[in-house]
């Protein structure tokens, strides 16, 4: 009986061992074939130069432009927006608006990209009058804003709701106005909420879906917002299935930029939620 | 016959709030006056008719086993009760001859002249030191830096503890004991300077020499503040108060001078509560 019972737990130890290294090697070997494959690609004139097609020295900097400027924007609509929903929620609204509008942010954090770029399409890329419409900076800004106000209201949400009520009871007893408080309330969450702000932005860097419908890609620098515009996603979709080896191994260089990018941002993440930060 | 929540029996409701005979001093010139007080959490009735009279610059503490509503009573007094959700209440709180529900009163100005301190310290865990004490008057926009210093040593030294902090005023609030977390709380309520301070079981965090210091502290503050105090113990209540009220399942049964009543109780129930029968 004995013996029966420490081979049941022998195999289910064993059983999971194989599922971790199931689980890493797919993971590790994605890392190990972009470094590998990326790095080849990688120089300075990599970096320095737009899109080239035919020749030998073209790159991806109107692509990491883009994607910075995109992100940008998106930042700009996803951020403020997010953020204040989130105050809404955990300090405004009675329990059933707030349970309410949190279950909505649920829902449109799992909404489908491609969902969220057929609307921005069809909304701005269509029904913009000229010359602001057509396959825009500002449509993908706009597309990549909308994914980010709910991960960045319910990460905020969260936060709020993390910091004890004797805070806020302390400052209203001090006479502190409401507005106030909450700022203060804020600045004891605050490193949940750059959390939430750094996980919104590191998810819409890697996004290509919505931008398909939206920026469309170019080979040139930026032309405006209203004009069409390159991302790294979008470069390393069109040159990874273009079939030139040469233009392969370029979305490849682009691919290890995006990842090493996208890393950097987790890495912040863990050292933003670590360190304990002081304002007010 | 029914049973109480703490499991005891009594024969019948405890008589209304309105027979109690308030004590002399209260009665002569009151800061606070509670008026026919009842609240309630949901469908939930926490007070049931309480009128009372604070007087000025005494200590005055509030007792009762737990349930009894004093906690309850101080956060009416300073509108912190209407934050609870579904919190409702009726009656009135009357500070210096004005109510404090009035439709024209503003509920911060109200919080600015009645101070509270609650149960487990709770200094601000990213501020300084320095800037828990003032932090009533920063957040309310002053940025007078030599002003605020004066007022952060004045209030330290008032809550018995700038001798303990004067050399890591920058150090975090969260770093110190918890007894001096507390006097740091009593620091931060006196730096905005409240003509009552309400304190909500101040001790029961706090060990015996914490708390020695803590009711030290309160009865030098009734030289210039009013202090209501809710406490869980009667000792207490007997070492700090000049006036001690006793409550009940949301009523108000007895209100006397402390010596009084805890010599000399005229109800049978504050009898039977402060010679530890229930509670």
């Amino acid at each position: 009986m004995n013996v029966r019972r420490r081979i049941m737990d022998r195999m289910w130890l064993g059983f999971a061992l194989v599922a971790v290294v199931l689980a890493l090697l797919p993971l590790a070997s994605i890392i190990y074939y972009v470094t590998v494959r990326g790095i080849a690609a990688i120089s300075l004139s990599f970096l320095t130069h737009n899109f080239n097609q035919v020749g030998t020295n073209g790159g991806i900097a109107n692509a990491l432009e883009g994607t910075f400027l995109v992100v940008l924007l998106s930042s700009a609509i996803g951020i403020p927006i997010g953020l204040l929903s989130g105050v809404y929620i955990s300090e405004y609204g009675t329990q059933r608006i707030a349970d309410s509008v949190r279950f909505l942010a649920d829902v449109l954090v799992g909404i489908p990209s491609i969902v969220t770029g057929i609307l921005v399409y069809s909304a701005v890329v269509v029904s913009f009058p000229a010359p602001y419409n057509g396959y825009t900076a500002f449509a993908a800004g706009v597309a990549l804003g909308l994914m980010e106000i709910p991960i960045v209201a319910n990460t905020t949400s969260e936060a709020l709701r993390l910091v004890p009520n004797s805070l806020r009871e302390a400052s209203t007893a001090l006479g502190v106005r409401k507005w106030r408080t909450i700022i203060l309330i804020m600045a004891n969450a605050i490193g949940g909420i750059l959390t939430g702000i750094l996980l919104a932005t590191s998810r819409v860097a890697g996004e290509t879906a919505p931008l398909l419908l939206t920026a469309l890609g170019s080979t040139q620098t930026f032309q405006g917002w209203f004009n069409s515009i390159e991302t790294m996603t979008l470069f390393i979709f069109q040159n990874g299935t273009s079939g030139t080896p040469y233009l392969v191994q370029q979305a490849w260089g682009a691919s290890f930029i995006l990842l090493v990018t996208v890393l950097g941002i987790n890495v912040a993440i863990r050292l933003v939620t670590r360190k304990r930060i002081v304002f007010v | 016959m029914y049973n109480t929540p703490q499991g005891v029996s009594v024969e019948t409701e405890p008589e209304s709030s309105s027979d109690v005979i308030l004590p002399l001093e209260a009665q002569r010139s009151p800061i606070v006056e509670v008026k026919q007080l009842n609240a309630w959490y949901g469908s939930q009735q926490v007070l049931k008719d309480v009128s009372m009279k604070f007087a000025r610059n005494h200590v005055t503490a509030i007792i009762g086993p737990s349930g009894c509503g004093k906690s309850t009573l101080v956060r009416c007094v300073n509108r912190l009760h209407e934050l609870v959700p579904n919190a409702t209440l009726t009656g009135s709180v009357m500070l210096e001859g004005v109510d404090i529900y009035g439709k024209q009163i503003d509920a911060v100005d109200v919080r600015r002249r009645i101070g509270m301190v609650f149960q487990k310290p709770n200094p601000f865990p990213n501020m300084s030191i320095r800037d828990n004490v003032v932090a009533g008057l920063k957040l309310a926009g002053v940025r007078d830096k030599k002003k605020l210093d004066v007022v952060a040593k004045n209030a330290l030294q008032q809550a018995f503890l700038w001798d303990e902090v004067k050399d890591k005023l920058e150090n975090s609030g969260a770093s110190i004991s918890g007894g001096q977390q507390q006097r740091l709380c009593i620091a931060r309520a006196l730096a905005v300077e409240p003509e009552v301070i309400l304190m909500d079981e101040p001790c029961s965090a706090l060990d015996p020499t914490a708390t020695a210091k803590i009711e030290e502290l309160v009865i030098k503050l009734s030289d210039t503040y009013t202090v209501i105090i809710v406490t869980h113990n009667m000792q207490q209540a007997s070492r700090v108060a000049d006036y001690t009220a006793f409550m009940y399942l949301g009523k108000l049964i007895e209100y006397d001078e402390t010596a009084k009543m805890f010599e000399t109780p005229r109800e049978e129930l504050t009898e039977r509560y402060i010679t530890g029968k229930f509670g």
